[in-house]
C-alpha cells in the first residue's frame, strides 16, 4: 500500500547575494494514514521550512510532496494546519473564527449542520462556555484551544502542527497535549507536528524524526515510538522505555547543538530561511533547546 | 513556630455579583529555612498569594503572621523577585541596590553599606556589569540585578513570582542553579512560585499545588526528597522524583482539578464531508457530500 503522505527528495534552496543557501536537502519521508509524525530538532535547523512546503506555503525548490495521491501545489482546506501562535481574527468570536473555515468545505450544507460542526469542535476541545467571546477576552491556552478546533473542523485529510504549545505555560501545554492526542485518536487523522520539546514528542507520536542541524538539514535519524494507544501521560512516563529513548533523543539533539557551535561556518543562511510558519506577530521566538 | 503563615485567608475583586473570588481557604505555613514552592495555571492566582504574602495585598479574611506576629503591609524582612524585574531604568546595577540597602540600613556608615552592595553583586556574578544601567542588560541578568537587590536587605524570606518566566531555557537553567547555589550557601527561607512542576522539583524541599480558580485553594504539600545538588538528568530516573511529579499533576491535571461545565450538553457531527475546492465548484443547489456509512454522530458532554 502507498504512504498517505509521501515526500520524496525534498530540498530547499535560497538564493541571496551571497550565493546559494541550502536549508534542507534530500529530505525522504513516508507517513502512513493515521500515523502521528514529529520533526524534532535545534530553531533554525529547518524543521518549520519543511512544514510549510507541507503546507503549501512555500514550495519545494527540488523533490515532490504527495498527499493521498495528489502532489501538494499551494495552500488547500486539505491540510489543517495549527500555528504557534493561533491566528485568530481578533473581530470574530472564537466561533464565527471557526466557522469561517467550515462555511469555506461544507459551502452546500444546511446552515444549522455547519453550525453544528463548529459547535462539536469547540465543545469537544473545552470551549463549551465561552465560544461566543473574541479572542481578547480568552486566555493564550482557550486561544490555542480555538485554533485545535478549526484545524480538526475542515474535516482535512491531515494536520500540520507548528510547535502548537510553544507558548504556552508548562501546565497548560501538559493540559492542551491531552486535548490533541484525544481529538487525534476520535479522528484517526495523520498528522505532523514540528516541536523542539522532547517529553512533548515522546507522548504525542508514533515516530519521531530528528534532524541533523541547517545548513543543508536531513533526516538524521527516526526513531519509532512503542508506547501503546491510548495513551495516558502516567503510562508513558512510567513505560520502561521511556527514560531510554528520552536520553537518546536528548543526546542526538547535543550531539548536534555540539556540531553546530564548532563545526565550520557554511554559507550564512537567509533570513527569509527560517521564517517560522506563523502570522507575523510580535511575539517572543520559541527556545533553542527544552531540554533541561 | 512558623515563620510565615497564612490561616483562613480568603480574597476576591469586586462586589455583588460581579464579584470574582480569587483565592479560598489558603492555609499556609512556611518553616525557617525552608524552601517551598507553590505551582499553579496562569491565572489561578498565584501572583495574587504571593502579594498577600509580601504585603502588597490585604485578604478579605483571615491573616498574616511573621513569626507569630500580625504583619500589615509589606517590609524588608519580605524580599520579593518579580517576574518583570522591575528595576528603575535611570539608576545602574549599583544605584538599584544602593537604593534599597540605604532605606533597609540608615544606621550603617556609607562605606559599609557600599561594601554591602558590592558583595550581593558579586554574589550574583555581575561585577563586571555593576555600573551599567538595566537597559544594557540581558534578561537574566536583570533578573540577576533584582535578586542582588532582594537579598541585600537580608530578608527573612525571599519571595520569587516566577522568576524564570521571561527568559530562554538556557538562560532559566543558569539562573536555577545559580538561586539555589546562593540558597544553599546562607540557607535563607524561600518560596518560589512557578508553573513549571519539574522547576519546582529541581529547587523545593516541598510543593504545594494551587488548584485552577476561580476560588482556587492550596492542595496537599507534596514533599521532595531528593539529596541536593540535584542533577536535571539524572534526576528524571529516580523513584522519588517521578512519585512527587505524579502527584503533584494528578491534583493539578487529574479529574475534578477543573471546575464542571454548567450544563451538561448533547454534541451532534453530522456526517458532512468537506468539498474537493481545487476543483471546480460545486453548483449552488447540489446536496452537500455526505460520508458513505457512518451517521451523525452524538456525543454527550458534562
Amino acid at each position: 500500500m502507498s504512504a498517505h503522505l509521501e515526500l520524496s527528495q525534498i530540498g530547499k534552496t535560497y538564493s541571496s547575494a551571497r550565493g546559494r543557501a541550502v536549508i534542507v536537502q534530500n529530505f525522504n519521508l513516508k507517513v502512513a494514514k493515521g500515523e502521528f509524525v514529529t520533526l524534532i530538532g535545534h530553531s533554525g535547523c529547518g524543521k518549520s521550512t519543511v512544514l510549510s512546503m507541507l503546507s503549501g506555503l512555500q514550495p519545494p525548490s527540488e523533490g515532490a510532496i504527495i498527499l493521498a495521491g495528489k502532489e501538494v501545489r499551494g495552500p488547500g482546506p486539505d491540510r489543517g494546519v495549527v500555528f504557534q501562535s493561533p491566528c485568530l481574527l481578533p473581530w470574530l468570536s472564537a466561533f464565527d473564527n471557526v466557522l469561517l473555515g467550515v462555511n469555506q468545505v461544507f459551502p452546500n450544507a444546511p446552515r444549522a449542520e455547519r453550525h453544528q460542526v463548529a459547535e462539536y469542535y469547540l465543545s469537544i476541545v473545552g470551549l463549551a462556555d465561552s465560544m461566543h467571546r473574541r479572542p481578547a477576552e480568552i486566555s493564550a491556552g482557550m486561544r490555542q484551544r480555538v485554533g485545535i478546533a478549526r484545524a480538526f473542523a475542515i474535516a482535512p485529510k491531515m494536520l500540520l502542527l507548528d510547535e502548537p504549545f510553544g507558548m504556552l505555560d508548562s501546565l497548560t501545554r501538559m493540559e492542551l497535549q491531552q486535548v490533541l492526542v484525544d481529538l487525534w485518536r476520535r479522528d484517526q487523522k495523520t498528522a505532523v507536528m514540528v516541536t523542539h520539546d522532547v517529553d512533548e514528542a515522546l507522548f504525542l507520536s508514533d515516530r519521531i524524526v530528528m534532524m541533523t542541524d541547517g545548513p543543508a538539514a536531513e533526516v538524521g535519524d527516526i526513531l519509532t515510538v512503542p508506547f501503546p494507544h491510548p495513551r495516558s501521560r502516567q503510562e508513558v512516563l512510567d513505560h520502561p522505555e521511556y527514560s531510554r529513548l528520552r536520553d537518546h533523543l536528548i543526546e542526538f539533539l547535543e550531539v548536534h547543538a555540539h556540531r553546530r557551535k564548532t563545526g565550520p561556518a557554511e554559507a550564512p543562511a537567509d533570513t527569509a530561511a527560517s521564517v517560522p510558519l506563523a502570522c507575523p506577530h510580535p511575539e517572543p521566538t520559541p527556545l533553542p533547546l527544552s531540554t533541561p | 513556630m512558623p515563620l510565615l503563615s497564612l490561616k483562613d485567608v480568603r480574597i476576591g475583586f469586586g462586589s455583588g455579583p460581579g464579584r470574582h473570588e480569587v483565592l479560598r481557604d489558603i492555609h499556609l505555613e512556611i518553616q525557617e529555612g525552608e524552601f517551598v514552592a507553590i505551582v499553579g495555571y496562569s491565572g489561578s492566582g498565584k501572583s495574587t498569594l504571593l502579594n498577600l504574602l509580601a504585603g502588597l495585598l490585604q485578604p478579605d479574611a483571615g491573616s498574616l503572621q511573621l513569626r507569630g506576629l500580625p504583619a500589615p503591609g509589606p517590609g524588608p524582612d519580605r524580599g520579593v523577585v518579580f517576574q518583570n524585574y522591575s528595576l528603575l531604568p535611570w539608576l545602574t546595577v549599583t544605584e538599584n541596590i544602593a537604593l534599597a540597602v540605604d532605606q533597609v540600613f540608615p544606621e550603617w556608615q556609607p562605606g559599609q553599606r557600599a561594601a554591602h552592595v558590592r558583595r550581593y553583586i558579586e554574589m550574583v556574578r555581575l561585577t563586571p556589569a555593576a555600573q551599567k544601567r538595566p537597559s544594557e542588560l540581558s534578561g537574566g541578568m536583570r533578573q540577576r540585578v533584582s535578586l542582588a537587590r532582594a537579598l541585600a536587605c537580608e530578608p527573612a524570606i525571599l519571595l520569587m513570582d516566577e522568576p524564570f518566566g521571561a527568559l530562554d531555557a538556557l538562560t532559566r537553567a543558569n539562573l536555577q542553579d545559580e538561586v539555589v547555589r546562593i540558597w544553599l550557601e546562607n540557607r535563607r527561607t524561600a518560596l518560589l512560585i512557578t508553573n513549571d512542576v519539574d522547576e519546582a522539583l529541581l529547587m523545593a524541599d516541598r510543593i504545594l499545588p494551587l488548584s485552577a480558580g476561580p476560588g482556587a485553594t492550596l492542595g496537599p504539600s507534596v514533599s521532595v526528597p531528593l539529596s541536593r545538588p540535584r542533577d536535571r538528568r539524572s534526576l528524571h530516573h529516580e523513584a522519588s522524583y517521578k512519585h512527587a511529579r505524579r502527584t503533584v499533576l494528578d491534583y493539578l491535571l487529574g479529574p475534578g482539578s477543573h471546575a464542571k461545565l454548567a450544563v451538561s450538553r448533547k454534541l451532534v457531527l453530522p456526517d458532512l464531508l468537506p468539498e474537493d475546492l481545487d476543483g471546480p465548484r460545486p453548483s449552488l443547489f447540489a446536496p452537500p457530500k455526505r460520508r458513505a456509512h457512518s451517521a451523525t454522530e452524538t456525543v454527550e458532554l458534562h
